[in-house]
């Protein structure tokens, strides 16, 4: 187990370490920052004379040499356009965008795999027909779509919701709803066929033979075993509905990640970018790893691997 | 001595791509405690479906159609989803072909085996459980049992798995056991020790047993009556003893011409030229009859009457039985 947990972690690590190089690299393609950061009148050397303040005139592997050094004490770079940290300024929008990932991502799975498994348990019944319909809305258009559809009937209609802002709850229900609903609906469809298949299987017979209620054979004998793969796409899709809620966080005004990446990358803001993404991937990984140890105490086929 | 349990005119049906099938068709047979019935048949004959129907553990696309299954006197198929529950793995156990597949992969032995006391002796805790789990599993030889108690079915070879598959199915002693191809999937010495664990269960109980097979030799060492299954139907039942001595159905006559026997100098088997019929076009009469070599008319256009062969013991499915018996 230990070893296990050990392969796993280096090879975390080296994953993040990929991430930072490769948007090092991409992000410096993009463009000179110079441009944007003196007047047009400027001249080439004035230019040049900012880029070797600022390191830029160096070749890439030593930029990214220095960059790493940094990073190991913490240090992500200064953010030209706020003249702050870049970890700071990442760190102040990181919350709402957290905050608006998991609550979407607890309503996909608190409203996916229970209905996955009622409608897996009585197929064409009417949890089935409800689930799939609602299946086929959540996937069929986009969560921004919802969102707008949402301030539409609940704000400027009914007048129940704030249309847009960040606060109280009542602020959170449409956007987490709106991108929840997308993950509901592959989690519930992926529930579902799990859950028909290892109902078929030999042991879940076997339970049934043994004289185990009904309600443990899906409950513990089951859904134990479907639940793998729904673990696994449940933590990929902590990734899709962080890059999901860009466009939910422009609908409702959400002081979030995502706008500022967007805005980060428009205007070069090199160090910004590159601490906004490595966070981002450190929090996958870390979330990639958790399920990988959840796994192995779930299944013990991987335990002993 | 009365039956233990008696299946009259069973029917199942199942839904399959090409229509509405009969795997079991008016199947009637029963068995004493402390017997063992062999059902005997092909593949699609409809033993598994035979057995699926007594414990009402049918797949999504089967439906009892009609008859009765009478278990110690009371017709299961009248029972509640919760009375057969508390019948099942309590008076009724059975295993399956596969060892490999019918133990939950993510449950350890000690759970797997403990649930049947957590739920037909009440047995909540897991402490309690622990010393019945062990003896269970010690009944079944598997060795130094308390000390694979935390195991998971990976970690057990494939009859090391059918040993615990019965001990979970023999835990709260049951009437009856039904073995659906048991050994099958298994080697060939481990398949010989699982039917000398299962007699020696017999023995030491007085469960009555079903035995699904396709192996003579098994049949004829292990059981006592056999039931020959062709097409959904029974065509002859008996003693095995008289049955393998004097078949009186031609299809019972070709399985025992096609099995090998020891020293013999033939080196071809007789087999049953021909295939059995599909289930969804049978033929009208006797469904043995296209590929029988005594067919005649009255075969090809109806189904035979049971025909009482050497008494009330053993019947059989033929219009000519008694010329087949000779």
């Amino acid at each position: 187990m230990l070893r296990y947990l050990t392969i796993r972690i280096a090879q975390s690590i080296v994953t993040v370490l990929l991430v930072t190089m490769i948007i090092f690299v991409i992000i410096r393609l993009i463009g000179d920052p110079t441009h944007l950061m003196l007047p047009p009148e400027a001249t080439e050397a004035d230019r040049e004379l900012l880029r070797q303040q600022m390191g830029l005139s160096d070749p890439v592997v030593v930029q990214y040499w220095r960059y790493l050094l940094q990073l190991l004490h913490g240090d992500m770079g200064m953010s030209y356009r706020f003249s702050l940290p870049a970890l700071d300024v990442v760190l102040g929008r990181i919350g709402p965008t957290l905050l608006l990932t998991c609550t979407s991502l607890a309503i996909g799975i608190l409203v996916g795999v229970p209905l996955g498994v009622a409608s897996a348990v009585r197929p064409d019944g009417w949890i089935d027909f409800l689930a799939k319909g609602i299946a086929l809305f959540g996937q069929a258009a986009p969560p921004f779509f919802f969102g707008l559809i949402f301030v539409l009937v609940f704000s400027v209609q009914l007048g129940w919701l704030p249309t847009s802002g960040y606060g109280g709850p009542q602020y959170l229900i449409m956007p987490s709803i709106a991108l929840g609903w997308y993950s509901a609906a592959g989690l519930m469809r992926l529930t579902r066929s799990n859950m028909m298949e290892v109902l078929t299987s030999e042991y879940v017979k076997m339970a049934r033979i043994k004289g185990v209620p009904e309600r443990a054979v899906v409950y513990k004998h089951a859904l134990k075993n479907a639940a793998l793969p729904v673990l696994t796409f449940a933590s990929l899709q902590f990734g899709i509905l962080m890059g999901g809620a860009v466009s939910i966080e422009s609908v409702f005004a959400w002081p979030g990640m995502g706008k500022l990446i967007l805005d980060s990358i428009a205007n070069l803001d090199y160090a910004v970018v590159q601490a906004a993404v490595t966070l981002s991937a450190l929090m996958f990984t870390a979330i990639n790893l958790t399920v990988d140890l959840l796994y192995a105490y779930i299944d013990p086929r991987i335990r002993y691997a | 001595m009365s039956d233990l349990l008696r299946v009259e005119n069973l029917t199942t049906w199942l839904a399959t791509e090409s229509g509405i099938v009969t795997a079991v068709d008016d199947v009637s047979f029963s068995v004493r405690a402390g017997r063992t019935l062999a059902l005997v048949g092909e593949s699609g004959s409809g033993k598994s479906m035979t057995c699926s129907s007594i414990m009402r553990l049918l797949p999504g696309n089967g439906r009892i159609a009609g008859g009765r299954v009478l278990f110690e006197g009371e017709d299961l198929l009248a029972k509640s989803p919760a009375g057969m529950e508390a019948i099942r793995g309590r008076k009724i156990g059975m295993i399956v072909q596969d060892p490999m597949t019918s133990l939950n992969p993510l449950l350890d032995v000690e759970d797997q085996v403990g649930e049947v006391f957590k739920y037909h002796l009440g047995d909540r805790s897991r402490r309690l459980r622990r010393p019945k789990v062990v003896d269970v599993l010690s009944r079944v030889h598997i060795p130094a049992a308390e000390k694979r108690l935390g195991s998971y079915p990976h970690e057990f070879s494939g009859g090391m798995r059918q040993r615990v598959a019965i001990a979970l199915n023999i835990a709260c002693a049951p009437k009856l056991l039904i073995a659906d191809e048991p050994t099958t999937a298994l080697d060939v010495t481990v398949q010989q020790q699982i039917l000398a664990l299962l007699r020696e269960l017999q023995r030491g109980t007085g469960m009555a047993i079903i035995l699904v097979t396709h192996d003579l030799h098994t049949v004829q060492r292990f059981c006592d009556e056999v039931a020959i299954m062709y097409a959904g139907r029974i065509v002859e039942q008996g003693p095995v003893s008289e049955i393998f001595a004097r078949p009186a159905h031609p299809y019972t006559q070709g399985l025992l011409r096609a099995l090998p026997q020891l020293g013999s100098q033939e080196e071809r088997l007789p087999l049953i030229p021909g295939q059995p019929p599909s289930l969804s076009s049978l033929p009208p009469g006797c469904r043995f009859a296209p590929r029988c070599p005594r067919a005649t008319d009255l075969c090809r256009t109806e189904y035979p009457d049971w025909m009482a062969t050497s008494g009330e013991t053993r019947r059989s499915a033929c219009w000519y039985a008694d010329e087949v018996l000779g």
